[in-house]
């Protein structure tokens, strides 16, 4: 039962990682309508960040994070004006292309910056553990900031989306584009707020994924970029409490082949559920079914 | 001479043979003269293979309207089964571009089942979902092959997946052995054999395309809804197209693999796919031609780049972005329809 308990816990902080990865994607995806296959690069740019910030300038690991954070959310910002911008207009296979141009990108500035040795990445919260019924159950600090992140950012961003002004020109550009630029909403300006949100969410899930698992390479943001994008879609690609359920469910479901079934084949066994979720439920979980009209 | 009056697709896919076989004499002639640099010669084979996928994925992607993210998958079905019937052959048949031949067709044949296999719920969704569907399953094919063990002894061939369980008997041979994939291949294909596919490839998709069943399929792509209404049976005609170019996909898998004399399944990943799909989108969508010229040219750039040595990637990075935009650029798309259609109005006057 507690090691039950525990797989649990560990496949729900691997879950909140993706969730937070998933959100980039799914807002992104939402009102740009593109898959942006560099946001798993951005991941590791904002690793490398902290993990500079606070292993060679001796920073205190928040403002590594804060650090990271600020420089994500400007590197989504250019991406987006310079590869993205210009194909506004373009078919999206001409857009994801270019998402894969800059994903290239970003790994081989990072393998020319910052060498393809691995980084030890020291955890932003510490080695230290709680433990819970006479030591049979152990949850580290970094499982439990990691699911304290995620709940608090689900919040915020459910509240900024509904509430604010600029949320609210988001679902409006999510919505229908031609219709929100005729009421005023400036739509340039809100995508390009929305890369950056995504990409500061990217930062933070950085250091979360390396402090849970420390080896650091510039390609340590492709594969979790993947799973992440692929809870997106699991739980219905364009909708935030889809991204989070979506999240979750893979990180537990990992886990749990990982522990139940067999280490090697989990990836596979991940990637069935997906395929049956999606033959059941073909737009995702909590995704819209758009009915075609003739 | 009879005026022969070929019709547009006709000449161009004329074209394309023409210019493969060209491009075949020339390498040839070339490599007689020594006149091919010795790294050059190694790729040739690879480049083959790469544009028979290419071909292959514009297929699905082009003409079908599908975007498939999982191409290597079926290289990597077409790449383990051919290998291993190569190796099982070995004894029995002496001569190499025959056991090669063998091989290829065997892994076209194992790529069509599993390209059935998946196509009958790939085909189901549409748009993005199909996409991370057929990338679900180009990683589920890959997690499997590194976990499988096939061993051939004098009882006849085993298989166990996970860990290696095949429990050979004396003179027993593993041929497949879980993430350490295939080893001591003999390296049977050759330039000859890459062409001779290329060349099936073309022949086998052009005259598809140009058939019924191809205007059906294009049909579909164009506007599902109507085409269903006319009674195009939508289900076949997309699995007719994605079945082709799995098959078609393994058998440039096996040519690729056996260039090597040992390959691994993590060869064939996402990032294989994604490469093929940039070389579909580059040449143009539907455009078989542009599929092998920008194959075989973004094969041979980062060797070409190699002098840059750690920056050859980075420099094609930023070229890839900068080929994107250029194409899709409004401004430079239109002076390109004004030069053509000033173009046809000189052809036109003569």
């Amino acid at each position: 039962m507690m090691t039950f308990l525990n797989f649990l816990i560990s496949g729900i902080s691997l879950g909140s990682i993706y969730a937070i990865i998933a959100l980039g994607y799914t807002m992104v995806y939402g009102i740009a309508k593109m898959l942006n296959f560099a946001h798993g690069d951005v991941i590791m740019v904002g690793a490398y960040i902290c993990f500079y910030a606070i292993s060679r300038f001796e920073l205190p690991p928040v403002v590594g994070v804060v650090l990271a954070i600020a420089v994500c959310t400007v590197l989504g910002i250019v991406i987006e004006r310079l590869a993205y911008k210009p194909l506004r207009s373009a078919p999206s296979l001409a857009v994801l292309i270019t998402a894969i141009g800059v994903s290239y990108f970003l790994q081989n500035a990072a393998l020319l910056l910052w060498s393809p040795n691995p980084k030890v990445f020291p955890s932003v919260v510490g080695d230290g553990k709680v433990e819970l019924f006479d030591g049979k159950l152990t949850v580290s600090h970094v499982t439990i900031v990691t699911i304290t992140a995620c709940v608090i950012i689900m919040i915020v961003l459910t509240l900024f989306t509904e509430t604010t002004k600029i949320g609210k020109a988001m679902r409006a550009c999510s919505e229908d584009k031609g219709a929100a630029q005729l009421m005023g909403i400036n739509v340039n300006a809100t995508i390009s707020i929305t890369f950056a949100i995504g990409s500061g969410l990217a930062a933070i899930a950085g250091a979360l994924l390396c402090s849970a698992y420390p080896t650091l390479i510039p390609t340590t943001g492709s594969m979790p970029g993947i799973k992440a994008f692929t809870a997106a879609v699991f739980g219905g690609i364009g909708s935030i409490p889809g991204a989070l359920l979506g999240g979750l469910l893979l990180g537990v479901i990992e886990i749990f082949a990982k522990a139940y079934i067999s280490t090697q084949l989990s990836d596979a066994v991940v990637f069935a559920v997906l395929i049956i979720v999606l033959l059941v439920k073909p737009a995702g979980l909590l995704g819209k079914q758009i009915r075609e009209k003739v | 001479m009879k005026n022969i009056k070929w019709s547009k697709t006709t000449r161009k896919n004329f074209l394309t043979y023409g210019l493969v076989i060209l491009a075949y004499v020339v390498m040839q002639i070339l490599g007689g003269a020594g006149l091919v640099s010795s790294s050059l010669k190694g790729m040739l084979v690879p480049i083959c293979a790469y544009v028979v996928m290419a071909v292959s994925l514009n297929l699905t992607v082009g003409v079908m309207g599908e975007l498939s993210l999982g191409h290597a998958g079926f290289m990597s079905v077409g790449a383990f089964c051919g290998t291993s019937t190569a190796i099982i052959l070995q004894d029995s048949i002496s001569s190499a571009p025959l056991r090669l031949a063998i091989s290829l067709v065997v892994a076209a044949i194992f790529a069509a089942i599993a390209g059935f296999l998946i196509g009958i719920p790939v085909l189901r969704l549409r748009g993005d979902y199909l996409a991370i569907v057929t990338l679900a399953f180009g990683e589920i094919i890959k997690s499997v092959f590194n976990n499988l063990y096939l061993g051939v002894d004098s009882r006849g061939l085993h298989i166990s997946l996970l860990s290696d369980r095949t429990n050979l008997g004396e003179g027993g041979k593993l041929i497949i052995g879980g993430p350490m994939g295939i080893g001591g291949i003999q390296k049977i294909s050759t330039f000859t054999a890459g062409f001779v596919l290329i060349i099936i490839t073309l022949v086998v998709v052009f005259n598809l395309v140009n058939s019924r069943a191809g205007r059906a399929i294009m049909a579909i792509r164009d506007n599902r809804i109507a085409a269903e209404s006319v009674g195009v049976n939508v289900t076949k005609y997309k699995m007719m197209a994605f079945v082709i170019s799995a098959s078609l996909a393994g058998a440039a898998g096996a040519l690729f693999a056996m260039n090597y004399s040992t390959f691994v399944a993590n060869k064939f990943d996402f990032n294989t796919s994604i490469l093929v799909l940039v070389f579909v989108v580059l040449g143009g969508q539907g455009n078989m031609l542009g599929s092998i010229i920008a194959a075989a040219a973004l094969t041979i750039l980062p060797e070409a780049l190699r002098e840059y040595a750690d920056y050859r990637m980075l420099v094609y990075a930023i070229i890839l972005i900068l080929v994107m935009l250029a194409t899709n650029n409004p401004k430079l798309k239109s002076w390109m329809d004004r030069l053509k259609s000033s173009h046809k109005k000189v052809k036109e006057v003569a």
